[in-house]
């Protein structure tokens, strides 16, 4: 029924009235161009809204052994010694909704020293150069430790603002500067973001953060994980590198030789710290890795795992109620402003039905059914609509561009938010253009003929 | 032979709070093929809503329309479209030309309407063809406000006759003219209705249009009180 005749007959009498089709455009162009930039500027704020989120931790996957208890009495949750390393890379190599993960040893209630202060951060942890990846951490100052660092087991460490604050004073550099921990002498390579307190009002950012192997070698070098280490021991370089002669590898009794052969170097760490992709594929990060750690430790089917991963659903919920939330509340603006615009339209096609009264009963006289003249109606008013649409979008564009530019407020192009106002566009073309159509199509020849 | 033929027309308008008010009151009359018809009568004697109801644009409320041959008294709104398309051009006192498009563009648009498609080209060469004879070969490509009262009414014509039609209609075709101009569109039309053979109905309250036309038809107060059918007028 539309042919490409209709359309020529519908542009040609667009052209007829320029001034006027540019100003009903204006009307689309401008309830378009609101909604792109709405939307884009919506969801520049949701995606930071939902990365500030994310940077609390919504993403984090904690893996770590299941409890142990022995004679009836439980050692608490992480007290299996499970995980190692090799779990850690296998992560990283076969689930590829896993971001980063890294591989975790921290002990609490150590005393750092730099100079002639002192202080007892909260965690020193440890990790590969992914831990700030997977807690979504930036450094502030200096860098972080390197993947040769990990490897050389080198002695340099992130501190946490707390941290350095309390041992060098506000506002000084700690970067380059020594501390030492345990009797470990340390460098500082970087300083680590502000963070704020963590969901159960932990400071975190009393924290230290060296390498993992540093952590496994020269922090917490005895028992089965770094969490059961003496502390009242005290490890230097002495114990690796002897001045005078003295037995490298501690000793052991008899019965401990015969019940263990267990290396010195133990891979086994404290838990493994993952971070998926996004918020959408944490479930399938976490199917995955329980499928590749239940494959590594040759666990049977229908055997109970021997390590849990845990999400932080409750942030995970903010962050989908959230953005939940920012999608409505753009949704219900965006159809607000296509109303106003669509009944803009509306309002001019009747203006123009109107005007043009003699013209269609002349176009009936000669000829011209009825739904002729809804069918020309109809194209005129989602021509307009289209290209108004379209500049709209054009237009949209620019002002978000802009508005990104010289307000310095986040945005991100949403082809979503393109597509569906161009449908829209159009579907308000044939809503809003249908009626006065209608009423065009129904007028008497001999009236509209006679209409002054 | 009779190409249009009206049975007892009536033609009653419903008004609010009367029984209506009947315009026609049982016309009875015969246009033959290749006439030059004037229906005369005065401003409210029924002349205009005779014309709409011959033209396709009314419907008798009543009474048998014949056109060749066929009763149309009773075809739908879409029939009666298509009928106005193949069968009739319309002239109009004030032109009806849309504004703000070429002569050329005026001529073409009914067979934008067309049921069955000519070729493009076929339709602008045919257009052309009638306005040259209209005598405007020089302004096809002018707009309605750059041409003359006479000029318009020629492209109308011209409008009129680009779907190949058996009659034309002119309701009061020289009311906007001055005289010497009236006489020049009235020439036209007797050179179209001798040369072409084409069935012309003039509607007119101007004695003067009669003296062109073959035959003349009175209407007063909804009846056809005389005329003259088969009479030959003119100079």
């Amino acid at each position: 029924m539309i042919s490409f005749r209709v359309i020529v007959t519908a542009l040609s009498a667009l052209r007829r009235n320029l001034l006027r089709s540019i100003l009903t455009m204006l009307g689309i162009v401008i309830g378009i161009a609101s909604v792109i930039a709405m939307m884009e500027i919506g969801a520049g704020a949701s995606k930071q809204m939902s990365e500030r989120i994310s940077s609390m931790g919504s993403n984090v996957l904690m893996i770590s052994p299941v409890a142990i208890s022995s004679g009836g009495v439980s050692a608490g949750s992480g007290t299996g010694i499970t995980l190692t390393s090799g779990d850690c890379e296998a992560i990283i190599r076969d689930c590829p909704a896993v971001k980063a993960a890294t591989p975790v040893l921290s002990q609490g209630g150590i005393q750092v020293v730099a100079g002639s202060r002192n202080w007892s951060p909260n965690r020193i942890e440890s990790g590969t150069p992914d831990y700030l990846e997977v807690q979504n951490w930036q450094v502030a100052e200096g860098a972080c430790f390197t993947e040769r660092d990990v490897t050389t087991a080198a002695t340099v460490g992130l501190l946490g603002q707390t941290v350095a604050d309390e041992l060098f004073g506000e506002g000084s550099s700690p970067i380059g500067a020594d501390i030492r921990i345990k009797n470990v002498t340390f460098r500082v390579v970087g300083l680590l973001a502000k963070k704020g307190a963590n969901l159960m009002g932990m400071d975190q950012n009393d924290v230290v953060i060296v390498p993992w192997t540093t952590m496994r070698n020269r922090l917490a070098r005895s028992g089965g994980t770094a969490s059961t280490a003496s502390s009242s021991h005290t490890y230097s370089r002495k114990d690796l590198y002897p001045i005078t002669s003295v037995a490298l590898y501690p000793s052991r009794d008899a019965t401990q030789t015969s019940n263990y052969q267990m290396p010195i170097r133990f891979n086994n760490i404290n838990r493994i710290q993952a971070s998926a992709a996004s918020a959408d594929t944490i479930q399938t990060a976490i199917s995955q890795i329980e499928e590749t750690l239940r494959l590594r430790h040759r666990i049977a089917d229908g055997a109970e795992d021997d390590f849990e991963v845990r999400n932080m659903s409750e942030l995970l919920d903010t962050l989908t109620s959230t953005s939940t939330l920012m999608t409505n509340l753009l949704l219900v603006v965006a159809l607000i402003s296509l109303v106003v615009g669509g009944v803009g339209i509306m309002n001019i096609m009747f203006v123009s039905v109107t005007e043009r009264t003699r013209e269609i009963g002349l176009r009936m006289s000669i000829g011209a059914r009825g739904s002729d003249i809804l069918v020309q109606f109809l194209v005129e008013s989602v021509i307009l609509c289209v290209s108004g649409g379209l500049f709209g979008i054009l237009a949209g564009r620019v002002a978000s561009m802009v508005i990104a530019s010289v307000l310095n407020w986040p945005t991100a192009t949403s082809p979503s938010a393109i597509a569906i106002s161009f449908a829209v566009s159009a579907a308000i073309g044939i809503v809003f253009g249908f009626y006065p159509a209608w009423r065009a199509s129904r007028l008497n020849p001999i009236d509209a003929l006679r209409y002054e | 032979m009779a190409l249009i033929e009206l049975e007892n027309i009536r033609k009653t308008y419903a008004l609010a709070g009367t029984e209506g008010v009947e315009v026609l009151k049982g016309v009875t009359l015969k246009i033959n093929e290749g006439s030059l018809v004037a229906l005369m009568g005065a401003s409210g004697s029924g002349k205009s809503t005779l014309m709409n109801i011959l033209g396709f644009l009314d419907t008798a409320t009543s009474g048998r329309y014949l056109f060749d041959g066929r009763d149309v008294s009773k075809l739908s709104a879409n029939d009666r479209a298509d009928l106005r398309n193949e069968r009739i051009g319309f002239v109009f006192q004030n032109f009806n030309l849309l504004s703000r498009t070429s002569a050329l563009q005026n001529v073409l648009l009914p067979l934008e309407y067309q049921r069955k498609r000519r070729p493009k080209a076929e339709n602008r060469a045919w257009a052309a063809e009638l306005l040259k004879r209209m005598g405007l070969a020089d302004r096809m490509d002018h707009a309605p406000n750059q041409l003359s009262g006479g000029q318009q009414q020629r492209v109308a014509i011209a409008r009129a006759l680009v779907n190949r039609p058996r009659i034309l209609f002119a309701d009061e075709p020289t009311g906007n003219l001055d005289s010497k101009t009236t006489v020049e569109i009235l020439e036209m039309f007797r050179n179209l209705n001798k040369e072409e053979g084409i069935t012309i109905v003039i509607v007119t309250h101007d004695a003067e249009v009669c003296d062109y036309a073959k035959e003349t038809i009175q209407i007063r107060d909804g009846l056809v009180v005389g005329g003259a059918f088969g009479q030959e007028g003119g100079k």
